[in-house]
């Protein structure tokens, strides 16, 4: 029995097609489930052994973006993602998702930062909304889904918020001695792209693009490894040019699941 | 409602990242002084709210405590700014939509802070220099305000809640049949119904055989039901035609004409529907429209493209398919023009330019479609009249429209998606009449804001519901509201309304304002009682409100009620067939029988500099960073892309899409034609050459040059000038000829007339001739799809076709783009690229800049920066070169050169050197800023 991949959707997900695409190749079943059927109870958070909360604009970006689906998981999920969570299963927050977790303080630590988030993704240094193509390294041991990733990741990021900033920089620090700094912006030869734009595409500091929990089954990333999955999404196929795909991520966590 | 009202400071810690562009806005727009903008978030909030329900929600919901500080402002701190602080504060106007504001109170609920009641938001900015009370005015009139929708004031603003409407429950008779015709054209004129005499008869005579006077609701829906945006007056009228045979109905004669002919077996719908609809394998059918919203954009840039992309999305949600993405073309005045020679009452077009985009990529990044097509084109004659054409692409099973067209008696007539209010009154007719400086306080009802969050519960709902065949027809609310869409569906059966049922967003509308506003985000579909339990249950999963307001009857008759009045009650065959066709005359200016010379801005300059010249000016340079704040990687089937190349920033001709879910290799191809300069002496020529180019551009990726369908947009001046009308003929004309050569279908196609812009000196501002021709098309296996950038040293170019002024109006052998794509098929063609503005020599360019590879290119006579049809640049592997000129052997192809080692675009006439040029010098010509 392939995992059961639960794909939160909210009023405003649109990246959601892309996350099903994306666990269905990595060998997982994926199931969009809107929020609405997990307040009712005629879904159970309990049956699925992956969650992950998809790019795009819950409630329109009001007032942040992720804010209000942030609200939306303390005030009637609280229960239950602190049990997904707790139980160890694979969860991956792209984009909106990750926005979502971080303003919410499920990530970088829940146990810690539930209710007062210590960290945030704010607008971007550049000032707008952006759609381009960047390179990952894979950074984290602990984190189930960069675990083993040798290889960097080449996909797009598509966000005008995406810019993570922490409220004390010592944090950086911790996130660090704990591994918990999943992906980071690159330059395409490797080497880090040192805040320097467009390669660090919004200013994130110390060029996170993605963090886990301490403990390394939830990740949140801004970028979008979803829409890169096939061979022809690559910008540069008709350049015969290949790899770096963004599916090795989700396989990781399907494997996991899998396992478990 | 009562309860006090808080206002809240929000701040980022550091250096608000709107606050560069600003800046940089503000001086583009004559105000030098400006030395620093601070932009801040204001919040008001109404209710009477502890102290740590204020906390709560300042540091819970409307700050990011990481990122902001946020404080409330003191009660007693409704004091003007002095002018050392120089503080301008906007808010919306009542009656704006403020999405922000109902989610405030929403999820303020949610926390459990429920003694909110109201919200608003607004803005407060700080500006730095030395500036007088009339420059922070003009700063704020030119760009932190649109009077349209915010209003602002020097120091702090009070807040203002959404409020109630002013209009009455009451039905009022218009007395109408007495009137003279006089008092009938100044009945028109005063309701803003844009009728002409004949048209006003046609409706006297009708209520005279009806023995009454019409209802206020009825004459304002004829208004509408009979408005150039709706029913095309000009596209169907009879046109007497100096020196020929007059033209009965341009549409008819021209256009369906020309799709009639060619007869495509694989076009399912044109014309008939809200988008045309072709096949694109066994399973799916693709479907395709391409609108513009000119005259609200001019008013509100960020609110009338913002609607424009959400219309044209309802209206491929109308014939029942997935929107997949979404294209847009944008025409804007010279983004440095002097401000000070704007004309009175028109925005400055960098502000435009700024909106619109904003706008664009707003709705299309927020509902979920890639943006993967489109252009920017700048002329001074667009100042007054900024062109925004949005286009849209579906995806559905197939043949499923041609079921669920017709409604069926005792169907409900159910209202899904936002509720209504008086945005948007009388949209169709303001878009059909001239603007004058006085239209943006006039048509501040126009404007409308849109809310793609609820159109995308919309696509949710209706997709699905769709699937479980749970309606027998639909179609968008778009301009005239419910009156046009309901009388529409209602067209062929006939249907009883009971207003009151529909759920406003403010209470005090009157009856006809309910039935005409334009209010965005909802769609009518015709539901059996028997579905309408599990419509309901997909709604309340996705949010959307479902409003069942009357049902469809077999009368012949639309009826519609308030209560127990009856505001309306009007024949089928008078509301859709009723109006006179209408009678009008056209000069047609002799076409110049030898071509102009091109108008050059680089006389007297080398040829370097005319490339580097061209490859700078706004049109041609690239528009990358426009492209890159939209979205166009979402769904993931963006095979080729917008931007392309070594570096990702070279030009695509056209954009490939791989439709998600779709099964195989197969994939649609996107791509426009455009060009106002030669709009402006010779339509016909314009025509040939936009078609032309909309082909060439899907041919050049690799689209079968046999299975592409392609729509198109008039933006024109005012059609009752008989010169204007001319080249409109002139036009279409070339159209039908240029489509009809190449086997491609109309299948869809819309016109905007009266782009005209009455300045308050009395001058006439219109725009030039304009034509878009979107191209929908296929491509069997997107793996052979093909990019405009070099790929390797030593690879052959070719010439494919024979250099053919544009002016000529001469298009190239249908059999051309054929060979070429027997080429592509066979895998002989490594990269290839159109011939446009600046001919070769701008396209080698754009190659070499893709690929950041050289060439050295060698023609044996002609000008290369001329503009022609037909013709594309091609690179082709050394050992493909025999098989390639084979698969080309009956077609105009030279081989023209080689890419090279060199780092340079080289290209020489007559074996001397013409241009030759660094390709670093042209990357960096190219990325100029506007």
């Amino acid at each position: 029995m392939p995992p059961r991949a639960l794909i939160l959707h909210a009023q405003g997900s649109n990246r959601d097609l892309d996350a099903a695409q994306a666990f269905g190749l990595a060998g997982a079943q994926p199931e969009i489930v809107p929020l609405n059927e997990l307040r009712s109870g005629n879904t159970r958070w309990s049956d699925y052994q992956l969650l992950c909360l998809p790019g795009g604009f819950a409630y329109a970006d009001a007032l942040g973006a992720g804010k209000l689906l942030a609200v939306d998981l303390n005030v009637y999920f609280a229960d239950q993602v602190r049990a997904f969570v707790e139980a160890g299963k694979p969860v991956i927050a792209m984009c909106n998702g990750f926005q979502a977790l971080v303003k919410s303080g499920i990530l970088p630590d829940g146990r810690r930062d539930v209710g007062t988030a210590t960290s945030t993704l704010t607008f971007n240094a550049a000032g707008h909304f952006e759609c381009r193509w960047i390179t990952l390294t894979p950074k984290s041991q602990t984190c189930l889904w960069t675990r083993g990733l040798t290889e960097q990741i080449y996909c797009p990021v598509a966000h005008g918020e995406g810019n993570y900033t922490v409220i004390d920089e010592s944090l950086v620090a911790d996130l660090q001695s704990q591994d918990q700094i999943a992906l980071v912006y690159a330059n395409a030869d490797g080497s880090p792209a040192n805040g320097v734009y467009p390669n660090n595409p919004n200013g994130s500091i110390a060029d996170i693009a993605g963090v886990c929990n301490p403990e390394g089954n939830v990740l949140g990333l801004m970028p979008h490894p979803e829409n890169h999955i096939l061979p022809y999404q690559h910008p540069r196929w008709t350049r015969g040019e290949s790899g770096q795909l963004g599916l090795t991520l989700f396989e990781n966590g399907v494997k996991y699941a899998h396992a478990a | 409602m009562s309860g006090r009202s808080h206002t809240l400071v929000v701040q980022s810690k550091k250096s608000d990242p709107r606050n560069a562009s600003l800046l940089i806005d503000a001086h583009a727009l004559g105000l030098s002084r400006v030395t620093d903008i601070q932009c801040h978030d204001l919040y008001f909030i109404e209710g009477d709210l502890a102290d740590t329900d204020l906390k709560r929600l300042a540091a819970e919901l409307l700050s990011d405590p990481v990122a902001q500080t946020a404080e409330w402002r003191a009660a007693d701190a409704k004091k003007v700014a002095t002018s050392a602080e120089q503080v301008i504060e906007t808010a919306r106007r009542p009656g704006v939509t403020d999405s922000v504001a109902e989610q405030i109170v929403r999820a303020a609920h949610e926390l459990g802070i429920s003694a909110v009641q109201r919200a608003a938001t607004g803005n407060s900015y700080h500006v730095g220099g030395r500036l007088d009370a009339g420059d922070l005015r003009t700063l704020a009139e030119r760009l932190l305000a649109n009077s349209v929708i915010q209003h602002f004031k020097l120091g702090s603003i009070e807040p203002i809640f959404p409020q109630t409407a002013q209009g009455s429950a009451r039905v009022d008779i218009i007395s109408l049949r007495k009137l003279n015709p006089d008092g009938l054209l100044a009945l028109s004129r005063d309701r803003r119904a844009a009728l002409d005499l004949a048209e006003m008869e046609a409706i006297q005579s009708y209520f005279r055989s009806e023995v009454r006077d019409p209802t206020d609701v009825e004459f304002e829906m004829i208004a509408q039901t009979w408005s150039e945006h709706c029913v095309h007056k000009t596209f169907r009228a009879k046109i007497e035609i100096e020196g020929r045979a007059p033209v009965n109905g341009l549409l008819k004669t021209y256009l369906v004409a020309a799709t009639d002919a060619i007869a495509a077996p694989w076009v399912r719908s044109a014309f008939v529907d809200n988008a045309g609809i072709i096949d694109f394998d066994d399973d799916f059918e693709i479907s395709i429209k391409v609108e513009t919203h000119n005259h609200p954009s001019a008013i509100e840039p960020f609110g009338g493209a913002n609607t424009g992309v959400g219309g044209v999305i309802r209206d491929v949600l109308g014939v029942s398919a997935k929107p997949i993405a979404a294209t847009d073309v944008l025409c804007f005045g010279p983004a440095d023009l002097d401000p000070d020679n704007l004309p009175e009452g028109v925005l400055h077009p960098r502000h435009i330019r700024s909106g619109v985009v904003a706008g664009v990529q707003d709705y299309g990044n927020k509902i979920g479609i890639p943006t993967v097509n489109g252009a920017i084109l700048y002329d001074e004659g667009y100042t007054a009249n900024p062109l925004v054409f949005c286009g849209c692409i579906g995806i559905a099973p197939r043949g499923l429209h041609a079921s669920t067209r017709a409604p069926r008696p005792n169907d409900r007539v159910i209202v899904l998606g936002g509720r209504t209010g008086s945005d948007g009154l009388r949209g169709a007719t303001f878009s059909s009449m001239t603007m004058d400086a006085q239209t943006g306080e006039v048509a501040g009802a126009s404007v409308q804001i849109g809310d793609p969050i609820t159109e995308k519960g919309l696509i949710e709902v209706i997709t699905r519901a769709r699937d479980l065949g749970l309606y027998h027809a639909i179609t968008d609310c778009g301009a005239g509201g419910l009156s046009s869409a309901v009388g529409e569906m209602a067209s062929n059966l006939g249907a009883d309304i009971e207003l009151t049922q529909v759920r406003l967003k403010y209470p005090g509308l009157a009856p006809w304002e309910i039935w005409l506003s334009e209010a965005q985000e909802r769609m009518v579909l015709a539901v059996p009682d028997s579905a309408l339990a599990q419509l309901q249950s997909l709604c309340d999963t996705y949010n959307v409100e479902l409003t069942n307001i009357g049902h469809f009857v077999d009368t012949g008759r639309l009826k519609v009620r308030y209560n127990n009045q009856v505001a309306l009650d009007l024949a089928n065959t008078f509301l859709h067939d009723g109006i006179p066709q209408r009678r009008m005359t056209a000069v047609i200016e002799q076409r110049p029988t030898t071509p102009a010379p091109q108008p050059s801005a680089f006389a007297g300059k080398s040829h370097d500099d005319t490339l580097l010249g061209l490859l700078a000016t706004p049109n041609v340079a690239s528009k990358s960073d426009v492209i890159r704040i939209y979205d166009h990687e979402i769904l993931g089937g963006t095979v080729v892309k917008p931007l392309t190349g070594v570096l990702n920033d070279g030009p695509s001709d056209a954009c490939v899409i791989k439709p998600i879910g779709t099964k195989g290799s197969r994939g649609i191809v996107i791509s426009n034609g455009i060009n106002p300069e030669l709009g402006k002496s010779d339509t016909y020529a314009m025509a040939i050459n936009v078609v032309d180019e909309a082909m060439r551009n899907a041919v050049a990726v690799g689209a079968d040059p046999d299975r592409i369908a392609i729509l198109d947009n008039f933006c024109w001046g005012d059609p009752t000038r008989p010169e204007t009308l001319g080249s409109l003929v002139e036009a279409v004309r070339g159209c039908h000829d240029a489509a009809v050569h190449f086997g491609a279908p109309f299948i869809s196609g819309k016109d905007s007339l009266n782009n005209e812009y009455l300045g308050a000196d009395g001058e006439r501002h219109a725009i030039p001739p304009t034509l878009l021709i979107s191209a929908l098309g296929i491509i069997e296996d997107v793996a052979k799809a093909v990019t405009m950038d070099l790929k390797a040293v030593g690879n052959a170019m070719y010439l494919v076709g024979s250099i053919a002024p544009i002016a000529n109006a001469k298009l190239p052998a249908a059999d051309l783009y054929r060979c070429l794509h027997r080429a592509m098929q066979l895998g002989f063609v490594r990269a290839s690229h159109d011939l446009s503005e600046g001919g070769l020599a701008v396209a080698a360019a754009e190659m070499c800049i893709g690929g950041r590879l050289g060439l050295t290119l060698g023609v044996s006579e002609g000008d290369p920066f001329t503009e022609t049809n037909g013709c594309l640049l091609v690179e082709v592997l050394p050992e493909h070169a025999d098989q390639f000129e084979q698969t080309l052997a009956d077609q105009p192809h030279q081989r023209v050169g080689v890419v090279a080692d060199s780092n340079r675009l080289e290209i020489a006439v007559d074996n001397r050197t013409f241009i030759s040029v660094p390709i670093d010098q042209l990357v960096t010509a190219w990325n100029t800023n506007f």
